[in-house]
């Protein structure tokens, strides 16, 4: 592999780590909300937060590009008050690959949370654990299994996103460029050896994720 | 006497449907509203019917390779139809140069004043986009014409590349970069950009349109007589409506 091949290796590898960074606040609340709360119009968030699983990702990609353009609502006001950018920026790439990769992410830890025993948090309440307590100490450990394996589906996904990130951040060579993108560009240039080499790199590893976050999944039954 | 109207109606429709063939012409992006409009005019008149893919002209040739069915190449980069003609893709004596175009660079309406390339260089540009620099001819062009201006190493760090000149457009008008190099025709065509410096015809690189019948074409007599017919004045009054430099009809190359 040429060193612009590596730099797309790394540079995508960061991208969906950050993204994952972002999910795992944000996944984790939703998740925990969705399995042990009851509330009115909760059928529509679980519609909402797994609708980028099925909606074509440009459709996604687009409604990013509508929030987070400089004359967005999110990114006029990210522009006048901290002069960032989203749009055609890593920050873009980052936004876009956690939108499409959240509803995997929450699906998976919501079934884990929905496995883990109330009994034993009823119990850890009983000796005097708070809420946060008990999620750290009792909740989570006990899905850890099933949330790894949606982290995993999650990363794996990150990797492989072309349609949301290439509206949002475009195509820039060593900005924005990710690696579904570039085996695109490749193609488009014809250099169909370039584009070849890529897609077995996104190919092993999109095999290590699921592969292992199948193996995680499984032990657990 | 009606039956006999109806009788001459129907079998010159008939006819009609017999000869009319789908002529399919892959052209550049930045012909798109031009060419839209002379199809029109000549659908009308020939029966037949001209079906187009419009695209970067790197990408369409591309396609093209790929054995695409296509009638027409019709691209905004000679070294495109070069490429082509080089794997024996294009019928030779077809091709000419039909129309030239310039660049210009384009701001938001609502973006600062740019008088100047030169500019392009302050901290307020941060974003400049431009055609990708393989596939898109407009970008290509505008590359060449940064480098001889001694800008490029400046500027190349604030390059967001698209997918075709009218992604440039879409772009700039969206005002998510600060300013972009289209063509003048593409310039003329939207009301939300506003053309801040129009390239010199001198300095920037020369933009030729090449034009030829693909030898793979599955209509060649319908695509020939369509090539014929944009070369007409119908035609060429249509083009220079949109801006495009009707280039000399001497068999060029």
């Amino acid at each position: 592999m040429s060193g612009v091949e590596w730099q797309l290796v790394g540079f995508s590898l960061r991208m969906a780590l950050a993204s994952l960074l972002l999910i795992l606040p944000v996944g984790l609340a939703l998740a925990w909300w969705l399995a042990r709360k009851e509330w009115r119009g909760k059928a529509v968030v679980e519609t909402l937060v797994s609708l980028p699983l099925v909606l074509p990702p440009v459709v996604t990609g687009l409604v990013l590009l509508q929030l987070f353009g400089r004359r967005g609502s999110v990114g006029s006001w990210l522009h006048n008050t901290f002069n960032l950018d989203v749009v055609f920026t890593w920050r873009g790439v980052v936004i876009a690959l956690a939108a499409m990769s959240l509803p995997l992410f929450v699906r998976a830890a919501r079934t884990a949370f929905e496995e883990v025993d109330v009994k034993f948090e009823q119990l850890a309440r009983t000796l005097g654990a708070g809420e946060w307590r008990v999620f750290f100490t009792i909740t989570l450990p006990l899905a850890r299994r099933g949330v790894l394996a949606g982290t995993l589906l999650a990363f794996a996904r990150a990797l492989g996103e072309f349609g949301a990130t290439i509206m949002v951040a475009g195509n820039i060579p060593g900005r924005t460029t990710t690696l579904p993108v570039a085996i695109y560009q490749a193609v488009e240039n014809g250099e169909d050896a370039h584009a070849w080499t890529l897609a077995g790199v996104s190919a092993v590893s999109a095999f290590a994720a699921v592969f292992i976050s199948e193996k995680l999944q499984r032990r657990r039954k | 006497m009606n039956n006999k109207i109806l009788v001459t109606i129907l079998s010159s429709l008939f006819a009609l449907q017999l000869h009319a063939a789908q002529v399919t012409v892959f052209a550049a992006a930045s012909l798109t509203d031009s060419l839209k409009q002379i199809a029109a005019d000549y659908e009308k008149t020939s029966g037949d019917k001209i079906v187009f893919n419009f695209a970067a002209s790197g990408t369409l040739s591309r396609q093209i390779e790929a054995g695409a069915p296509a009638d027409i190449f019709f691209a905004a980069d000679e070294t495109k139809a070069d490429a082509l003609e080089k794997k024996g893709l294009l019928v030779s004596g077809t091709r000419t140069s039909l129309l030239g175009n310039s660049l210009v660079i384009v701001t938001p309406n609502d973006a600062a004043v740019i008088n100047s390339p030169n500019e392009l260089t302050n901290t307020t540009v941060q974003h400049i986009a431009l055609g990708e620099l393989k596939t898109v001819p407009c970008g290509t062009y505008a590359k060449v014409y940064l480098e001889k201006l001694q800008l490029w190493p400046v500027v190349e760090s604030k390059v967001v590349p698209c997918e075709s000149v009218r992604a440039v457009l879409a772009a700039v008008e969206s005002g998510n970069v600060d300013a972009g190099f289209v063509y003048k025709t593409d310039a003329a065509i939207s009301k939300k950009v506003k053309v801040a410096y129009e390239v010199p015809a001198g300095v920037a690189p020369k933009i030729s349109y090449p034009l030829a019948l693909l030898k793979d074409a599955p209509q060649p007599e319908a695509a020939k007589n369509f090539i014929i017919y944009l070369d007409s004045d119908a035609a060429t009054t249509v083009f220079k409506q949109f801006g495009f430099i009707v280039l000399p009809s001497a068999p060029a190359k």
